[in-house]
C-alpha cells in the first residue's frame, strides 16, 4: 500500500467537486477524502460544507459516528483483528491477549512499532477463523505468533 | 498440452493462499512447457477443503483439495500422469456435503468464473430478467409473493407483500436499496453471492426495479468485503456495457441506474432506516416507523429495501414460477436457505437446503462437530443478535416459526458453534458490550441499557452480588425489549436472557468466583 498523500487543499477540493452531483454524495466524498489523504482533516469538513450546503457541525456529526473514518493522519499500518463471535469460538479473544503479551502492544490502543490493532466485528470468514484484514487481504486462521508476523509485515510496509 | 484449472477468487480461499497457489501453478506450468488458463471461479462454501482446485478433463472436473502453493508441483505432475493424487476429491458435485444441498441460489458459485457474462448466460442467467419483461410489472409481484420468500432480517417479513407496497404507491421516483451491510457474525453468503455470482444479484434487483417502478438502484456494502466490493464494480461495468442497466434498460424511455456505496463500518446500518438515513449522507440513526420505507424511504420516496439473499432468489422464482420455489421447504417457511455453518465447526461453509432440515443435521452431519474435537456446548443462530441454544435444543428445525417458538430467530442463516470452553456470562457481557458499541443511540433504552449492561454483567461475571445484579439485568432487558426504537435495542437481550437461561450454572456465584480468582 503506498503512503497517504500529504494534506492538499486543492486536491481536496478536486475530490469534492468531482462527487458532489452524487445523490447522498457525503459518505462518497470522505471515503474517497480518506483513501487520498489517509484520514479527514479538519479542514476537509469546512470545504465540505460549503459545497454541499451543509453546516460544519452536520458533516463533523458524521465523520465522527462511523467507525471508518479516522481524524488523525494514520501513523502507520493498520490490522482490524476480527473479535466477533464465530472468530471468538475459535480462540479469537485467547489469541488477542496473548499477542498483546507477546508484542506490548496493545489491541484498539493506537500505534505500536508501526502498525494499529483494531478490533473488526466480522469479515465474513467465519469457519476460518481467527481472522484479520490487512491492506484489503484477509488472513485466517491466526495464532498469537500468526497475528504478531502480521503486524510486523504491516508495520514494516510503511 | 494445454490446461484449465479453477482457482478460487473468493475470500475464504485467498485468506488460505488461493493466489500464492494460483501464482505457483501457473509457474510450474510455464517450466514444464504447458499451456495453461487459471479461472478465478467462486468459492464451492466447501471452506475446509480450500483451495479447491478443480481440473477440466474429458471426463468432467475434477476437484483437488485443499492445495497449498508448495503443492502446485506435485498436482501438475499428478494431473498429467493419471489424475491420481492423496487430495483428489473427484467431482465436486459428487462430494456428500454437496450432493445432500439443494442449490437454487447457490447453483452457479464455484462454477462459473464471476465476471463472464457467457458463462453466467449459459447457466441460466438472465432467464428470470428476460421472463419478468415479459409480464406485467404486477405479474411480477404476484410471482414473487407466491413463492413465499420472506426476508432474511429478524422479522421474516414476506418479500411479496413489501413490492406490493411499493407497486402500489403513486410518486415521480421510487428507489430500491440492496441491504449488504450484513455484518452478524457467522454470516458470510453475501460476501459469496458478491464474490461468486454478481450478475445475480444485479439480476435480481433488476427484476425488483422492473417490477415496483424505481428508476434508480442502489447496493449498500459493508466495508469490511473489500474483495466484494471490487467483483461488484466490475460486474456492474460489464452489466452496464451489455445493456442490462442504464438508460433504456427495461426498454424505450424505461431506465434503471444502479450504484454502489460502501458503508463506513457501522453495524447498525444494516436495519434499513439507518440505512437510508446513510445513504442520504446522514448519520445512521434509525427513523421511527409509520412511515415505513416502503411509502416514504429514500429522499421521502417509495422505497424497496431487501437482503441480498432475498434479491438473490429473484431470478430463479421469475425463471421457474414461483411455485417451483414454494415447492421447497415446510409449513410458512418455502423455498431454500443458504445455511452459514461458522464458528468451533470440522467443516465449516455454505449448505443450501430446503427450510426445515435440523440445526443438529447441520451441525453434526454436515459439520462433523467441532474443530476442536470437544463436546459442543451452545449454538448462537442468526448473529450477535440472535440467541444461544444449548446441546438439547439441536433438534429444532431450521424454521421461521419452529425457532421463534423456542425464542429464537433464523435471522441470516448464520450458525455459529461453541465447544464446552465457552463461558456463557462473558459471552453475554460481550451481546451488550457490543450492543454498545454499535447502537445508533438515537432511543435511551438502547444507547444506556447495553452500556449500563455490560456493566452490570461485567459485576456478575466477577461475583458481586450476582442475584441481585442477574435480576437488574432481568429487568433491564425487559425495558430494552419494550422501549427500544429499532430490532437493535430489541433483540440486544436476547443472547443475554437465552444464556441466562439455558446455562444459569455459567452465572451462578460459585462460577462467576472461580472465574474471578483466576
Amino acid at each position: 500500500m503506498s503512503a497517504p498523500a500529504n494534506w492538499d487543499e486543492t486536491r481536496a477540493e478536486t475530490i469534492i467537486a468531482a462527487k458532489q452531483h452524487l445523490e447522498g454524495a457525503l459518505l462518497p466524498i470522505l471515503h474517497e477524502l480518506q483513501h487520498v489523504f489517509g484520514y479527514i482533516d479538519p479542514q476537509a469538513v469546512t470545504l465540505i460544507a460549503r459545497a454541499l450546503n451543509l453546516s460544519r457541525a452536520e458533516v463533523h456529526g458524521v465523520v465522527s459516528f462511523y467507525h471508518d473514518f479516522k481524524k488523525t493522519r494514520p501513523l502507520g499500518g493498520i490490522v482490524k483483528f476480527c473479535r466477533a463471535e464465530a472468530c471468538q469460538a475459535r480462540g479469537a479473544q485467547e489469541v488477542g491477549e496473548a499477542f498483546e503479551k507477546r508484542s506490548g502492544a496493545k489491541i484498539d490502543g493506537g500505534y505500536h512499532a508501526g502498525v494499529s490493532v483494531e478490533t473488526a466485528y466480522c469479515l465474513g470468514n467465519c469457519a476460518l477463523g481467527p481472522n484479520a484484514l490487512h491492506d484489503g487481504e484477509i488472513h485466517a486462521g491466526l495464532d498469537a505468533e500468526g497475528l504478531e508476523a502480521l503486524c510486523r509485515h504491516a508495520g514494516g510496509l510503511s | 498440452m494445454s490446461l484449465r484449472l479453477y482457482v478460487p477468487g473468493d475470500a475464504a480461499a485467498l485468506s488460505l493462499g488461493a493466489d500464492s497457489l494460483a501464482r505457483a501453478l501457473i509457474k510450474e506450468a510455464e517450466q514444464r512447457g504447458l499451456d495453461i488458463e487459471i479461472v478465478r471461479n467462486g468459492s464451492h462454501g466447501i471452506f475446509w477443503l480450500e483451495p479447491l482446485v478443480e481440473v477440466e478433463t474429458p471426463q468432467g472436473r475434477v476437484g483437488y483439495g485443499p492445495i497449498k502453493p508448495a503443492d502446485a508441483p506435485g498436482l501438475i505432475a499428478a494431473i498429467l500422469a493419471d489424475g491420481a493424487h492423496p487430495k483428489r476429491l473427484g467431482a465436486v458435485a459428487e462430494i456428500d456435503w454437496m450432493k445432500r444441498q439443494q442449490r437454487l441460489t447457490f447453483a452457479r458459485i464455484g462454477v462459473i468464473d464471476p465476471l463472464s457474462l457467457e458463462a453466467y448466460r449459459a447457466s441460466d442467467g438472465l432467464k428470470g430478467l428476460q421472463k419478468a419483461l415479459t409480464l406485467s410489472p404486477a405479474e411480477v409481484v404476484e410471482q414473487v409473493r407466491l413463492s413465499g420468500l420472506r426476508g432474511r432480517g429478524g422479522a421474516g417479513f414476506p418479500t411479496g407483500i413489501k413490492w406490493k407496497t411499493v407497486h402500489d404507491a403513486q410518486a415521480d421516483r421510487k428507489y430500491v436499496i440492496c441491504n449488504a451491510d450484513e455484518g452478524d457474525s457467522g454470516t458470510f453468503a453475501d460476501r459469496m453471492i458478491f464474490e461468486g455470482d454478481p450478475f445475480m444479484l444485479i439480476e435480481g434487483m433488476a427484476i425488483a426495479a422492473y417490477a415496483v417502478g424505481a428508476t434508480k438502484g442502489f447496493i449498500y456494502l459493508r466495508s469490511e468485503y473489500p474483495h466484494a466490493a471490487k467483483a461488484m464494480a466490475r460486474a456492474l461495468e460489464i452489466t452496464e456495457q451489455a445493456g442490462w442497466i442504464g438508460d433504456n434498460s427495461f426498454g424505450p424511455g424505461k431506465n434503471f441506474h444502479l450504484e454502489l456505496r460502501i458503508g463506513a463500518g457501522a453495524y447498525i446500518c444494516g436495519e434499513e432506516t439507518s440505512l437510508i438515513e446513510s445513504l442520504e449522507g446522514k448519520r445512521a440513526l434509525v427513523r421511527a416507523k409509520p412511515p415505513i420505507p416502503a411509502l416514504v424511504g429514500l429522499f421521502g420516496k417509495p422505497t424497496l429495501v431487501n437482503n441480498v439473499l432475498s434479491f438473490a432468489a429473484v431470478p430463479y422464482i421469475l425463471a421457474e414460477g414461483g411455485q417451483a420455489y414454494a415447492d421447497f421447504g415446510m409449513g410458512r417457511s418455502r423455498g431454500t436457505l443458504p445455511v452459514q455453518l461458522g464458528g468451533n465447526i470440522l467443516r465449516g461453509g455454505l449448505i443450501e437446503l430446503a427450510f426445515g432440515i435440523s440445526i443438529r443435521e447441520i451441525i453434526e452431519g454436515f459439520g462433523g462437530g467441532t474443530a476442536s474435537g470437544r463436546p459442543i456446548r451452545a449454538v448462537q443462530i442468526g448473529g450477535p443478535l440472535g440467541a444461544y441454544l444449548a446441546e438439547k435444543d439441536l433438534d429444532i428445525p431450521m424454521d421461521y416459526e419452529a425457532l421463534a417458538a423456542n425464542k429464537a430467530m433464523l435471522g441470516h442463516g448464520g450458525i455459529v458453534v461453541f465447544d464446552d470452553s465457552v463461558d456463557m456470562a462473558k459471552m453475554a457481557r460481550f451481546a451488550f458490550r457490543f450492543g454498545a458499541d454499535e447502537s445508533c443511540g438515537k432511543c435511551t433504552p438502547c444507547r444506556i441499557g447495553a452500556q449500563r449492561g455490560f456493566e452490570t454483567m461485567d459485576r456478575i461475571v466477577s461475583g458481586q452480588n450476582v442475584a441481585r445484579n442477574i435480576a437488574l439485568v432481568r429487568d433491564l432487558c425487559e425495558v430494552m425489549i419494550e422501549g427500544s426504537l429499532c430490532a437493535h435495542g430489541g433483540l440486544i437481550p436476547s443472547p443475554v436472557l437465552s444464556a441466562l437461561d439455558r446455562f444459569p450454572e455459567d452465572f451462578a456465584p460459585a462460577a462467576a468466583n472461580k472465574t474471578a480468582a483466576e
